[in-house]
């Protein structure tokens, strides 16, 4: 026998607010309803996935200053339906994304040790740092936090929250005789720093975990960084080819730096699928999931975000405009949206070139640009790719998005989960242990001082780390 | 048996639940679950049981601060022989709403420190997971274990001494508007996108009809918030709010934002002028929505003779070193006892009663199991559950949306 296999991480991505989820198929359900949410939930769980995956954006998307109307709009609050889903589930993991921007520590903490008590330690948060002053009109600061300093919130922040997961001891509640308590300073915390100067006592007693998953969800230099400093996965775009492998170099080389391992940090890329009986007709059932996301309005308004103007007089099916983008970050006409358009004029080169060569319509040339389906093919071709990926370091697993709620994911279940048992590759029953941590191969959960100083040690003296160090000399 | 009503509505009945039950002693109590306080079940345990005695909803606490002897002092507390710690109740609520399908699902929820628009999507993502059972028991925060616990705020912190100053009483009218202003922005959000907003036109290609989704463009003196909510309005519309209230200020906030207000007579003539102060400060705040419903507060130690249940009070005492002492009455006796007290204080004006159990595997079982078929058979308690929310089973009208067209 041959080294054992490296195991495939399965995420499964409740359907989202954007054009990848298809609401005008007649199978497509409520986006809102727990029922919706249960099945999806328990979908995943018979398809042993490791965990299902909440997205979150705090302000409704706008485009042209009026609310954004051709996708699913409307979600529930990420918290609350993974406290109802612990319920309804016994293994999968629950991961929520939760911004650092627009919440304070002491709240996300507290709920994220609740959800991992109340789901015997299955909680993961997803950390995003989206600090627009759009989204901030819905909140008490506004938008106060400058670009540039999102990470560094985000980084105090996380370090905040490990600080008040440790601040009750393991055995702290004894309840037994007369003492409730074993230790009287159970929850007592203390942090100065630059984004939080807070102290106090913690209210929820140390969870399953000890510390809940943390995953990022960042792109640029900083938010690598972030995550090789702070979590244990990353939710990445690069699902790919090239492009991911060296997106998984270059994170899983920042490691060393702060005293980790390469496994101790999952690289897990977003991606979609479509299965059919032969490669062939999934090839033609991708082409009509496609169709099916960029409808006519979709294709002008997706085209709108090349050229950032007002394009609603152009016909879909006809030549793309004549005129130019225009070239400007201030007018930006999409809001509360996380990808944005790189250089607007070499995006419209490219959609002009690919329109000619092939002489395509607007509709057709934003179908063909747009979103690609990551895993196309018979059962066995999305097995075999899948497997094939992970083993040569496109990513550690993925966290797979449906275009369907809430049965998109039952196909995946049935069809592809036991040709990836078969291989050797995906678990047959959730027997590493009860939590995340268990199922990702995480290990005991690192104490807070542990992360401040590994990367204090390497990357000089970030703040976090100095009000570490100021409380352990205090 | 029927007995001559001069209040022929119905009781409602509430328990509050926190930890092990009300009194500091109660986790020492045989048959207590203090190792248990900490998992889904043993909340879902209760949840069911009130189920079982067809209670209209449940009340979690909760609290932005640890457990303390006195939350209202800056000295640290030290003691061990309590109960120190909780989970967040509305996640508690969320995670029981499956295992359960009729009791209301009542967290405490703080607006102090909180944000509304959190606040107002995680209290109408409640009421989409319990099918219209959510409600929101609204805490007004700001002790000084709070306060450092979100470190930014310079603005007084509330102390026991500060309500008979001039500059306390500042600070706590303060604490109480801003919590009127978060309630008003929760429900201005609740209300954001209307009902039938969600259109699926597949010929048009839009899945809402941005016209039925409104910014709520609140502007105060604490905060702004834009909206609308990223959360679909709730399958309540309005879930239910409901306040605790001791005196004038916290009376008018519950008469300016809330459906219920929960308060603590003492006797028969307090029960009596408490709800005559209810409805001063309703018309003082010009509240022109539905009445306020008055819910009495009561601590209940129960025993199937008073003497037991007196015996009951004396032992949680000794345990605890020092007599329990409560903003809210405290009932001991039987459970007959309690259910004639109840009929009493509903003729003179309440419409239902939230019971806080001395010892929850105790009296909770005992509220289930005797005190509800004692009003039953008085008639005045329902024997079974009607299907609806729980505003309808309130008897709260229909919350019309504040944003949608008046239909012709
Ligand atoms: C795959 C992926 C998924 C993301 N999902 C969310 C999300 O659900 N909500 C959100 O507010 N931001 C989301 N983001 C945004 C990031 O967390 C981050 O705030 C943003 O990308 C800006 O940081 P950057 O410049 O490092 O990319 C996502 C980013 C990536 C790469």
């Amino acid at each position: 026998m041959s080294q054992p296999r490296k195991q495939v991480i399965l995420g499964a991505h409740f359907p989202g607010v954007n054009n990848t989820t298809v609401w005008s198929d007649p199978a497509s359900g409520s986006h809102i309803d727990l029922s919706s949410f249960t099945h999806f939930a328990q979908t995943a769980e018979r398809g042993r996935f490791d965990f299902l995956f909440l997205a979150e954006g705090l302000r409704l998307r706008e485009q042209r200053g009026r609310i954004h109307d051709l996708d699913v709009v409307g979600r529930p609050d990420t918290f609350t339906v993974l406290a109802a889903l612990a319920a309804v589930t016994e293994h999968l993991g629950l991961a929520g994304t939760i911004n650092t921007t627009f919440n304070e520590p002491y709240e996300v903490a507290r709920q994220l040790a609740t959800l991992d008590h109340l789901s015997g330690g299955r909680a993961a948060w997803n950390v995003v740092t989206s600090s627009d002053a759009f989204t901030g009109e819905n909140f008490r600061r506004g938008g106060f936090l400058p670009h540039a300093e999102r990470y560094e919130r985000a980084e105090e922040f996380v370090a905040t929250a490990r600080e008040l997961w440790d601040s009750w001891p393991a055995d702290a509640v004894r309840a037994a005789g007369t003492d409730f308590l074993s230790d009287a300073s159970a929850g007592d915390f203390e942090h100065r720093g630059k984004h939080f100067d807070v102290a106090g006592r913690f209210t929820v007693p140390r969870s399953p975990q000890g510390h809940p998953v943390v995953l990022q969800a960042g792109d640029s230099s900083d938010g690598r960084e972030l995550a090789a400093r702070s979590a244990d996965a990353v939710f990445s775009r690069h699902s790919t080819g090239d492009d991911a492998r060296s997106f998984y170099r270059d994170v899983k080389g920042r490691l060393g730096r702060y005293g980790r391992q390469p496994d101790d940090l999952k690289i897990l890329p977003a991606a979609t699928f479509v299965l059919g009986d032969t490669d062939a007709e999934a090839r033609d059932r991708a082409a009509e999931v496609r169709r099916q996301q960029v409808s006519p309005q979709t294709a002008i308004l997706l085209l709108e975000q090349v050229w950032n103007r007002d394009l609603s007089d152009y016909d879909p099916d006809g030549p793309l405009p004549t005129v130019d983008p225009i070239v400007s970050d201030a007018s930006s006409i999409v809001r509360g949206r996380a990808r944005q358009v790189g250089d607007p004029v070499a995006e419209a080169a490219r959609y002009r070139a690919v329109a000619e060569a092939k002489g395509l319509s607007i509709r057709e040339v934003v179908i063909e640009l747009t979103g690609r389906q990551t895993f196309v093919g018979s059962p066995e071709t999305v097995a075999r790719t899948l497997e094939d990926a992970v083993a040569t370091d496109v990513s550690d697993g993925f966290i797979l998005v449906p275009h369907i709620t809430p049965g998109g994911l039952d196909e995946f279940a049935d069809r592809v989960v036991p040709l990836l048992q078969e291989r050797g590759v995906l678990r047959r029953d959730y027997t590493e242990g009860a939590t995340l941590r268990d199922h990702l191969g995480l290990g005991a959960a690192r104490p807070a001082s542990d992360w401040g100083s590994s990367a204090s040690a390497a990357h000089g003296a970030p703040t976090v780390s100095v009000a570490t160090d100021a409380r352990a000399s205090a | 048996m029927t007995r001559p009503a001069r209040n022929a509505a119905p009781i409602h009945l509430a328990v509050a639940l926190d930890g092990a039950g009300w009194y500091p002693a109660a986790w020492r109590e045989p048959g207590a679950r203090p190792v248990d306080l900490f998992t889904a079940r043993y909340w879902a345990d209760l949840t069911s049981t009130a189920e079982r005695g067809l209670l209209d909803f449940v009340t979690i606490e909760d609290s932005l601060d640890l457990q303390s002897a006195d939350p209202f002092s800056d000295d640290v507390d030290t003691r061990t022989d309590q109960v120190r710690g909780r989970l967040d109740a509305l996640l508690v609520a969320a995670a029981v709403a499956p295992l359960t399908q009729h009791v209301g699902l009542v967290p405490t929820v703080t607006t102090t420190h909180t944000e509304p628009f959190h606040v107002s999507k995680a209290v109408a993502t409640l009421d989409h997971v319990s099918r219209g059972r959510a409600g929101w028991r609204v805490q007004v925060g700001g002790t000084p274990g709070e306060t450092g616990h979100f470190g930014r705020r310079t603005r007084p912190t509330i102390r026991r001494d500060l309500a008979s100053s001039p500059e306390g009483r500042a600070a706590v009218r303060e604490r109480f508007d801003e919590a009127a202003d978060h309630v008003e922005v929760v429900r201005r959000l609740w209300d954001s996108w209307e009902d039938d907003a969600e259109i699926r036109d597949v010929a048009t290609g839009r899945f809402v009809d941005r016209d039925r989704l409104h910014h709520v463009d609140f502007e105060g003196r604490h905060f702004s918030v834009r909206g609308p909510s990223i959360t679909p309005r709730p399958p309540q519309g309005q879930p239910v709010v409901t306040a605790l209230a001791h005196q004038t200020i916290p009376y008018e906030l519950a008469a300016r934002s809330a459906d219920v207000v929960f308060v603590t007579p003492h006797d028969d003539e307090q029960a009596a002028s408490i709800v005559g102060e209810v409805r001063g400060a309703e018309a003082r705040v010009g509240r022109d929505a539905h009445p306020l419903m008055v819910f009495a507060d009561l601590v209940v130690v129960l025993g199937s003779t008073t003497d037991a249940a007196r015996a009951r009070r004396r032992r949680l005492d000794e345990a605890a070193g020092a007599p329990f002492t409560s903003d809210a009455h405290v009932f001991t006796g039987t459970a007959a006892d309690l259910a004639s007290l109840l009929l009493r204080w509903h003729d003179v004006g309440y419409d239902g009663f939230r019971l806080r159990p001395a010892v929850v595997d105790d009296d909770l079982v005992a509220v289930v199991d005797e005190v509800v078929p004692a009003l039953q058979r008085a008639g005045a308690f329902r024997t079974a559950y009607d299907p609806g929310s729980l505003r309808e089973r309130l008897g709260l009208p229909v919350a019309v949306n504040r944003y949608a067209p008046a239909s012709a």
